[in-house]
């Protein structure tokens, strides 16, 4: 048998798994990457509008800052976030896209004096000072208070992914590529690595390391229709669920993205909307100012993905033979900006489509698009149950994202996430505590059972069909656990999910039995993996019986603070069960920088919690006192909520903004 | 959209180099064609329905990760946004060649794309650079960073590796995909590189001067990167070198 020993393995070869990869390099660790894919096909190289970062350089960002962006952040979280995690992302963001900017990101750059932008559909003239001449620019996304999100044209996730990917050539890194982790090598509450499947050869390697990390992104794919890569299976969160130590968070935070083209569910970034773009139904009416007349397109994500769905159920949709959907309009953007900034959006429409979209309108839908759920983990990434595992960027329940994530925070977390986490990960293997200490006999153990399990899948008889059960979650996810929930369908989802859990065990490989290179192989074991994690989708959804951000149910339709600021949390005790058990990890009000209130959407039906109105009396006067001192507003914010020492020391410092020169002299 | 039922006959060659007993062959499916259909959604098709050993690859599925390029009736090109309709209802899919054979369309760009970039060092090179990252960013023209995006849009997919009629006669040539990553990287200020360094990396006839100029590269490449005119002006600027 083939054991591999290093220091670090990570799990993912995106934008987290990369750059967690190089800082541990840098710090001297010797690391292993595992992914399915080149490095450069990750899903990450899809992320298309842009990288949320606080610089404050162009018109409409200037005043920007740290404390702007934590608070559209936990807005837009519905206050389900980990506050101190969501001040050490925004503190970070302005480094990540420095630190990418030296690596070779060709961001878009201010150009002074005056240019044309389209707001609110009308034409309007912008103004850009000399001084911020060559900086970094951003665009407007839904749900921010200012224009941040910086970007490459509509590929900022590849040129990210591109940058990072070739620092990781630079640092030789050692990737081993299409190499699927099937199981996480665990002792007496400690990962020790993983067992990973050859894609090619089907051969099994154990790799052993002192700290494993999961970087594997999302679980889209348990959905019929969705904006992920066909890779995003939920594979990390299944294998952390299946040691039975490892707890997964929030699982039934699923995000919808409003504007997937029909009927593929491709995505065309919310820039279309940023940059001016107009939804539009039936009747050619924009509609969106009549539910949300501030914010309108540019709400928070959730919040128009369940706009645009209650107005085609009031019949106002676009009938197509795949059901309705609404129009996106991006021609009064006018084609020269089209063809500039948003040349993958036209390219997807052009060849999908077979659509001018500087002429016609967009077909589009709301779409799963994103995992706020995942591996939970304390703010350094590591699992808070089992020691040695990692994990970061969509992947990871870290929390900075709560019920709803807002457009460009999620390129963003995966860079700054991996920054950070590495930097932990580094100081774990500096300590004693991360000494190597397993028998080959266990480690064998772990490898004889994965090679048990897939025999098992070939040589079964008159089994499952792989496919039939998939189709049949993928179908159960998109009727029962979508946009809108209720409980009896919830509950119906979770009967359905759980008996085809059950004769998923039993499933058949058929016409093709390689043990080797062997695709259907591959659905097999994964479809198995697939059920269980749609299953603590829908029993998350389920037990939490009130709606908050992207979870939104009809028969509970308040956000509840007096009974729910918690975290869903679970884990798969037995490889028997059926279902995983759930407890709950309390949001903490007292603590919190920014008290739960109300997010400015449609009207307030909170059900308040009376520690809210008491920490929000704390922290005004706390704010008077130091405002009083004349004290400036990183001493306001280090009065309310303590969080700087939780970094990192070498990331601790400030962040210079054009309005905030860091005065010592250089 | 009107109902359109056309049967289409895929033909793909196929081959399991894991199975010894297996040779090169080609095998068709009958299928039928739905509104809207790609090669992604047609051989998913086949898998799901006729072939569950069929071996292909692809990710993104949405034109942007380069995963999913193969011959398409004899033309490199990606597959997943191929739609069947603008297709005659006969389609002949083989691997793209010179990658390593994984088995059926599937093929190790990766491993390839990899050696490259290694080769030619394409990262930023900055022996003095001392990277602040609490301070204002290095300013550029932003009309720079659009040209350098321009370059930066390559996806690896290899089309123009399998377009190129130099690399069938010359393995070691680095192909536009190299060449483009150069100019890319020529172009960008943050790199310290001299032309004297990118000389020594493609100044020779697995460089530059190994291009024959058939231009299959631009006629294939599914990003419309300007591989032609960045060639020629990189062999203008490393012919200057070589003076």
């Amino acid at each position: 048998m083939k054991i591999t020993y290093t220091d670090v393995l990570i799990i993912g070869g995106g934008l987290a798994g990369l750059r967690t990869a190089t800082g541990v390099k840098a710090r001297g660790q010797d690391v292993i990457l595992l992914t399915l894919v080149p490095p450069k096909r990750s899903h990450s190289a899809a992320a298309q509008g842009g990288m949320q970062a606080s610089l404050g350089n162009n018109s409409m960002g200037r005043g920007d800052n740290e404390d702007i962006h934590f608070e559209d952040t936990i807005k837009g979280s519905d206050w389900g976030a980990d506050q101190k995690v969501a001040r050490m992302f925004v503190s970070m963001a302005p480094k990540a896209i420095r630190e990418l900017t030296a690596w070779g990101v060709p961001w878009n750059r201010v150009k002074s004096g005056d240019h044309q932008a389209i707001i609110n559909a009308k034409k309007v003239t912008i103004s850009e000072e000399v001084s911020a001449h060559g900086l970094i620019t951003a665009r407007d996304f839904g749900g921010t208070k200012k224009w941040r999100t910086c970007y490459t044209s509509d590929g900022t996730g590849h040129s990210m992914l591109y940058a990072v990917d070739n620092k990781a050539h630079e640092q030789k890194i050692e990737v081993r590529e299409r190499m699927e982790a099937i199981a996480l090598i665990h002792e007496n509450g400690r990962c020790y690595g993983a067992v990973a499947r050859n894609l090619m050869s089907g051969e099994l390697v154990a790799y052993i390391a002192k700290a494993t990390t999961v970087a594997t992104g999302g679980y889209g794919r348990i959905y019929s229709v969705s904006t992920n890569a066909v890779i995003c299976q939920g594979m990390g969160q299944a294998i952390a669920l299946e040691t039975g130590v490892a707890t997964l968070g929030n699982m039934e935070a699923i995000q919808f993205h409003p504007t997937a083209i029909v009927p593929v569910g491709i995505l065309t970034t919310e820039g279309c909307r940023g940059d001016g773009g107009v939804l539009r139904d039936v009747d050619g009416y924009r509609f969106m100012p009549d539910y949300e007349p501030e914010k309108k397109e540019l709400a928070s994500r959730d919040v128009v993905s369940r706009r645009m769905t209650e107005h085609m159920r009031k019949g106002k949709g676009v009938p197509s033979r795949y059901g309705d959907h609404l129009w996106l309009d991006i021609t009064l953007l006018g084609r020269a900006h089209i063809e500039k900034n948003l040349r993958e959006v036209k390219e997807i429409c052009e060849n999908f489509l077979g659509i001018d979209p500087a002429e016609e309108w967009i077909p589009v839908r709301p779409t799963q698009h994103y995992s706020m759920g995942g591996i939970r983990t304390k703010y350094t990434g590591e699992s808070q149950t089992l020691k040695g595992l990692y994990s970061c960027g969509e992947a990871a329940c870290w929390d900075m994202h709560g019920f709803n994530r807002l457009g460009g925070n999620s390129v963003s977390e995966t860079v700054v996430s991996g920054m950070l986490v590495a930097e932990y990960i580094a100081d774990f293997c500096e300590t004693e505590e991360s000494t190597i200490n397993i028998n080959t006999a266990v480690i064998e153990k772990f490898v004889h059972d994965q090679q048990c399990r897939l025999e098992r899948f070939i040589d079964n008889k008159n089994g499952e069909d792989a496919y039939v059960l998939r189709r049949a979650m993928e179908k159960i996810m998109m009727d029962k656990v979508g946009i809108f929930r209720n409980g009896k369908d919830l509950k119906d989802a979770v009967d359905e999910l759980e008996k085809l859990l059950f004769r998923s065990h039993n499933i058949e490989v058929t016409r093709s039995k390689s043990l080797a290179a062997n695709p259907a192989l591959v659905n097999a074991y994964r479809t198995h993996r697939m059920i269980k994690v749609a299953l603590s989708v829908a029993y998350g959804a389920l037990l939490r019986t009130e709606s908050r951000g992207a979870h939104a149910r009809e028969d509970f339709p308040e956000r509840n603070d007096k009974e729910w600021m918690k975290r869903t949390i679970m884990r798969w005790e037995d490889h028997d069960h059926t279902m995983p058990s759930v407890s709950y990890e309390p949001i903490e009000i007292e603590t919190m920088e920014l008290p739960p209130g109300f997010r400015g959407y449609g009207k307030d039906n909170t059900i308040t919690n009376f520690k809210s109105a008491l920490r929000q009396k704390q922290v005004d006067k706390i704010r008077a006192e130091i405002e009083e001192e004349g004290l400036d507003r990183y001493e306001v914010q280090r009065a309310l909520m303590h969080y700087e020492e939780m970094l990192p020391e070498k990331y601790r410092e400030r962040n210079e903004r054009l309005d905030e020169r860091l005065d010592d002299g250089k | 959209m009107e109902n359109n039922n056309r049967t289409l006959k895929i033909n793909i060659l196929r081959y399991d180099p894991n199975d010894k007993n297996d040779k090169p062959h080609m095998e068709s499916y009958k299928i039928e064609e739905a509104p809207g259909m790609t090669l992604f959604i047609a051989l998913n098709d086949i898998r799901e329905h006729y072939d569950a050993s069929l071996k292909f690859d692809f990710v993104c599925r949405a034109g942007i990760c380069g995963s999913c390029s193969m011959l398409i009736n004899g033309r490199p090109g990606l597959a997943c946004r191929t739609l069947t309709s603008k297709m005659e209802p006969e389609i002949t899919l083989a691997p793209l060649p010179l990658f390593e054979l994984i088995g059926d369309l599937s093929i190790y760009t990766g491993k390839w794309m990899r050696g490259l970039n290694e080769r030619l060092e394409t990262w930023i090179h900055d022996e003095e650079q001392k990277i602040d990252i609490n301070r204002l960013e290095e300013r550029m023209e932003p009309e720079c960073a659009e040209e350098i995006y321009e370059l930066d849009r390559c996806i690896e997919c290899g089309c123009c590796v399998a377009g190129c009629g130099t690399i069938q006669m010359n393995e070691d040539f680095v192909g536009a995909v190299g060449l483009n990553k150069i100019a890319r990287y020529q172009l960008d200020p943050r790199d310290k590189r001299s032309d004297e360094d990118y000389y020594e990396l493609v100044g020779d006839e697995n460089g530059v001067f190994g291009c024959m100029t058939l231009l299959g590269c631009e006629d294939v490449c599914p990003k419309d990167l300007p591989l032609q005119s960045k060639i020629a002006y990189l062999r203008r600027k490393m012919v200057t070198i070589g003076k």
